[in-house]
């Protein structure tokens, strides 16, 4: 079980420490007033800055985030001058071929402790085989023609937030992408292949609302002890597979609504799954203020809607897609919000703690 | 040769202390500072070299035109002012 959680906000880099049953205690880690979009706690600690002049940073901590020093950031490789640049087929916007923000990061697998995934804003993603001290954009994802079809969500450019590196195989990864779909290599980022089939977009005209390339899954995430089990929080549903994404299924009835950005899956029962719903794309608030957790624990068939601990009313937070996790256990789970509010359970969501009603806004919440 | 100074608020990242440097564009004065100071070339420059979206450089009072190229002259005895727009988070 895990007692501590890194939390990454708009204004800094905290720690939460489990004190005792039910008390959890906040303190502040690093970077204060900086936007913290992204953390990777581990054997080496990362933390993706977002300074709005300055540009994308990244930093590393080899002592559990006492000492942070900058390492290499992800960058796109300079074209060459006069290079036709790629042109989105929605805005008709240049897609700069500039790092704009990490959003994603992860290790590259238990056997692959030095290799590190980083997916990023407008789309790049990016590996690095010494810990971060260089990084290459993975040309094989960049250079594919549908990725020239991606477009952004809510954000300007499409963005890598998920990356899902099978325990079973590290040469086996899927990334989600919003508004890009879910594509996966099966032999260490030599290939992709688009796995969103069964998705559709209601923000789509009815010809193209199928097509897997458009699909804007908000967060992917994929059940450790049964890899092929991965659920999906879509723009517009709740998704699931069971086939290592060869197929998605809607998941059509979540109360008290469909929309959201976060989910995560039990580490070792891949039936169940957290969302935080809020109203709709158009309204990005709790269900009639009442902030509530949904749980499925057979795979989409029913849910619980779980209020314990969380505010009944007058409550206006919105979960981004980073900012719920689930401990190696399955029994704890934290979730953060758009107002700085930090809730824990320690019993799959039956009661929940609130930590704090009054942090930066967060982005990422992380236990280890 | 020149004279380059950065925004005071880039010096809690990055220290950058005023410097002299030749060059005659604004890209060849930047590179020779960067060339000594390479981590602060991230801060004020993007991947593919250009200036940051929400970053400005003056010389001689008046601000760059060629934001990509970083083209525009600078005079033997330029003053350069590296600084953050007010665009911008």
């Amino acid at each position: 079980m895990s007692d501590r959680i890194l939390v990454a906000t708009r204004k800094g880099l905290f720690e939460v420490e489990r004190k005792r049953k039910g008390r959890w205690e906040v303190s502040p880690m690093g970077f204060l007033g900086d936007h913290v979009s992204m953390v990777l706690p581990g054997k080496s600690s990362f933390a993706a800055l977002h300074h709005g002049h300055f540009g994308t940073k990244l930093h590393r901590s080899l002592d559990d985030g006492k000492h942070w020093a900058e390492v290499a950031t992800p960058a796109f490789p300079e074209v060459a001058e006069g290079t036709k640049p790629d042109v989105n087929p929605l805005s008709g916007d240049e897609t700069p071929r500039r790092v704009i923000m990490i959003w994603s990061l992860e290790t590259g697998g238990a056997d692959r402790q030095d290799t590190l995934l980083c997916g990023t804003i407008p789309g790049g993603l990016f590996v690095s085989h010494d810990n971060g001290d260089s990084w290459s954009l993975v040309d094989s994802l960049w250079e594919h023609p549908l990725r020239k079809e991606w477009f952004g969500g809510g954000a300007e450019h499409p963005g890598i937030h998920s990356i899902c590196v099978d325990p079973r195989d590290s040469n086996r990864i899927a990334v989600g992408v919003s508004c890009g779909g879910v594509w996966l290599t099966e032999d260490n980022l030599e290939s992709w292949s688009c796995r969103a089939d069964g998705m559709w977009a209601a923000y789509m005209p009815p010809e193209q609302k199928n097509l897997p390339h458009i699909q804007d899954p908000h967060r992917v995430v994929q059940c450790v002890s049964a890899p092929d089990a991965l659920w999906a929080q879509h723009h517009n549903g709740v998704f699931r597979t069971v086939d290592g994404a060869a197929s998605w299924q809607e998941v059509k009835d979540v109360p008290p609504s469909t929309f959201g950005f976060a989910v995560g899956v039990h580490p070792e029962k891949p039936d169940t799954a957290w969302f935080v719903p809020g109203v709709s794309d158009e309204h990005r608030i709790p269900v009639d203020g009442r902030l509530v957790v949904s749980r499925t624990r057979d795979g989409g068939k029913s849910f619980d809607v779980l209020t314990e601990g969380l505010p009944k009313e007058r409550a206006y937070d919105l979960t981004f897609r980073h900012a719920l996790d689930v401990d190696k256990t399955g029994e704890r789970v934290v979730f953060g919000s758009t107002t700085g509010s930090l809730w824990v359970t320690e019993n799959e969501g039956d009661t929940w703690t609130c930590v704090s009603t009054h942090l930066p806004p967060i982005y990422c919440t992380r236990f280890g | 040769m020149a004279r380059v100074e950065f925004t005071p608020n880039l010096q809690r990242h990055v220290t950058c202390p005023p410097t002299h440097v030749s060059g005659g564009t604004v890209k060849e004065v930047l590179n020779a500072v960067f060339a000594e100071n390479q981590r602060a070339r991230g801060y004020v420059l993007d991947d593919q070299g250009a200036l940051r979206q929400h970053m400005v450089v003056f010389v001689n009072g008046a601000s760059i035109k060629d934001r990509s190229g970083l083209s525009d002259p600078v005079p033997a005895d330029g003053e350069v002012y590296v600084m953050q727009a007010l665009s911008g988070g």
